[in-house]
């Protein structure tokens, strides 16, 4: 079945960090919402741009730390007072100012496990395929250069309507990226 | 926030022109460096560059050394750690010393990925993934430490509550057990903070690299990381939020070091100025390290123009500063010796400055109170040979703080007849000086292997990364 093969989506390749901010706002204007930008250093401005201003990994961080802190508290507890109580200098069962700094420690632990894993799983990583990497100059995108995409999924794309109007955007290449 | 960082934050304001040579001339990058040139020069050190002879006479002999910690472990192991001079009263010598030297040398590091990113001090950014390499491989030397200061290391995992048929678990009103967790959490944190640090540099490296295996490897370990924007949303919030979640756990690591002498009841040691000055010492021997390490290893891969002399001038002060609170720890414990009225204080703080051991106390103050206040100087501070023998001079110092912390209390407690002397054997410089070894041999292949200035991080204070507009 030999056929025109699929398309993720079309890409616009920019100079600046100014130019890719400008024309995801110019996209995002157009109406388009299915689209990304990629470029070799954060850019807050660009994720405003393309309409991407939350994450929910604050709330999975702070999950982590709730679930860190009573964890570490109540093993303590659990171990100290009901499992195994043992008399350590008259000291009282639940020596819960003793047990503070294993609750911090472990509040800390559980929420950086969280914060790693956690945007990893948000970002879909690891994922070793990606169509962007089809497209001819995208290993540069971890050096100097910046790319706009407007993927085939969204509800508004027309192949050649994209294209001309990506290149109204003064990029300095515009190319499908296949899937 | 302490005043000397406000100090350093006023210095990343632009400064008029002639105002002080020191801001007017230092910038925190070079000029002419962009997005390109700074890909390709940190990249050519892993990549393409020729490793220098240099590197291999240094991983040699750093890896000769390594051997001797394997040897003298290996020995430790088959006949107890009577080989080190270890015994009653001084039942913690060189071997815990050297686990809170190694320990609080790694803190520098946290404290600049950390709390400055935090302060949004920029000119971290140059060396802040060297100073987290530092840390992690700091980190690996103290926890060898105790680990065979406990005799029968291969019971180790004791130490961590698991279910087992003895049915008993740890103590956890013990500020040793408080140890066991902070130092794990401390040394997995660093190490999630670094890899994390890496990943979008990992990519780099997999897009310039010219060798398949070499592509393989970093590409595995880039995760498929392709810059996308949403991305670098999440990406930014988590690495401020583990930012946020180092800056306590920094602090509470070496408060948890001092807590292991401070809740202790031996003279000397049971003080509340314990922790604070704890925190300050490791930070202080950390940026020691840090110049001792970044001054010649700029100077070898020619990286002047990333990390500036701002950048020294800068770590000079914060180890002034530091240095500084030490003393200000050391006068404190003398004044505490005096004013307790106790008598065992009062012979404590007397054994310390006249007693066997009082060419350690001298030497101390000489190394860590005396030397550091010709940082005051800007003269002294731009001469970088002076420079880096001031920060070699502070480690040393570092290390006798600890010396007499830790042996000069315990040789001579409340009752004479049970007074001792305490005398490292060879084994025990052999442990030290072997943990020297791992430490550059670890350090010398990540120079090699891993980009060591965070290149993506680099990108963004460069002018050109300014978005114009609104």
């Amino acid at each position: 079945m030999k056929s025109k093969p699929r398309l993720y989506g079309v890409m616009a390749q920019f100079d600046s960090p100014s130019a890719l901010v400008a024309a995801a706002r110019e996209t995002y204007t157009a109406g388009y919402r299915r689209i990304n930008g990629y470029s070799p250093f954060p850019i807050e401005e660009l994720s405003e741009a393309i309409g991407f201003t939350r994450t929910g990994l604050p709330l999975i961080v702070l999950a982590g730390g709730i679930i860190g802190a009573l964890g570490g508290f109540f093993m303590q507890y659990w171990m100290e007072v009901i499992n195994y109580p043992i008399n350590v200098g008259g000291k009282p069962f639940n020596s819960w100012p003793a047990f503070i700094p294993i609750t911090f420690e472990c509040t800390v632990l559980c929420a950086a496990f969280a914060a790693v894993f956690g945007m990893l799983a948000l970002n879909k990583l690891p994922q070793p395929y990606h169509p962007v990497f089809n497209a001819p100059n995208f290993a540069l995108a971890t050096r100097d250069s910046f790319f706009l995409v407007i993927e085939s999924k969204d509800p508004k794309f027309d192949h050649d309507e994209v294209m001309k109007f990506l290149k109204s955007l003064e990029a300095r290449d515009v190319c499908d990226v296949e899937l | 926030m302490p005043l000397w960082l406000i100090d350093l934050n006023q210095m990343d304001e632009p400064r008029d022109e002639g105002h002080t040579s020191v801001h007017a001339t230092h910038s925190v990058v070079g000029s002419e460096l962009t997005f390109g040139s700074v890909t390709d020069k940190i990249s050519a050190i892993v990549l393409k560059r020729k490793t220098p002879l240099g590197w291999f006479i240094g991983f040699a002999i750093s890896f000769a050394l390594f051997q001797l910690m394997l040897l003298t472990i290996t020995n430790l192991l088959f006949k107890g750690i009577g080989l080190w001079g270890v015994n009653i009263p001084v039942g913690w010598g060189l071997d815990i010393l050297n686990f809170v030297w190694w320990i609080g040398i790694g803190h520098a590091g946290t404290l600049i990925s950390a709390i400055l990113l935090l302060l949004r001090q920029k000119w971290r950014t140059s060396i802040n993934r060297f100073a987290e390499a530092m840390t992690l491989f700091a980190v690996a030397q103290a926890g060898v430490f105790p680990l065979m200061h406990l005799g029968r290391p291969w019971l180790g995992y004791w130490l961590f509550p698991y279910p087992n048929t003895m049915g008993v678990w740890p103590q956890f009103r013990s500020p040793l057990m408080w140890d066991v967790f902070a130092v794990s959490t401390y040394a997995t944190v660093s190490a999630l903070f670094w890899f994390v640090g890496l990943i979008p540099d990992f990519a780099t490296l997999r897009d310039r690299a010219n060798s398949k295996p070499f592509r393989l490897v970093y590409g595995m370990l880039a995760m498929g990381w392709r810059g996308s924007a949403r991305h670098w949303h999440r990406y930014e919030t988590a690495y401020l939020l583990l930012a946020g979640l180092a800056t306590p756990l920094v602090l509470s690591v070496h408060t948890i070091v001092s807590f292991d002498f401070a809740v202790g009841i031996i003279p000397g040691w049971h003080a509340t100025i314990f922790p604070p000055y704890f925190v300050a010492g490791a930070i202080y021997a950390g940026f020691a390290m840090v110049l001792l390490l970044t001054i010649p290893l700029r100077k070898v891969y020619g990286l002047e123009s990333f990390i500036t002399m701002r950048h020294m001038h800068n770590m000079a002060k914060v180890m002034l500063a530091t240095g500084l609170i030490v003393v200000y720890g050391y006068t404190i414990e003398a004044f505490f010796g005096w004013y307790s009225g106790n008598q065992y204080e009062r012979f404590m703080i007397w054994n310390r400055m006249h007693g066997p051991y009082a060419p350690y106390y001298w030497a101390l103050i000489l190394c860590n109170g005396v030397t550091p206040q010709l940082l005051w100087f800007k003269k002294i501070r731009s001469k970088l040979l002076v420079l880096w023998l001031i920060s070699l001079v502070v480690s040393i110092g570092m290390w006798l703080e600890r010396f007499v912390i830790v042996v000069t209390s315990l040789h001579r407690d409340f009752l004479p007849s049970s007074w001792g002397f305490y005398s490292p054997t060879q084994w025990d410089w052999a442990m030290f000086v072997g943990t020297i070894g791992f430490f550059f041999a670890l350090l010398f292949l990540f120079i090699r292997f891993l980009p060591m200035i965070s290149i993506f991080e680099m990108r963004t204070i460069l002018p050109e990364a300014e978005v114009a507009g609104e």
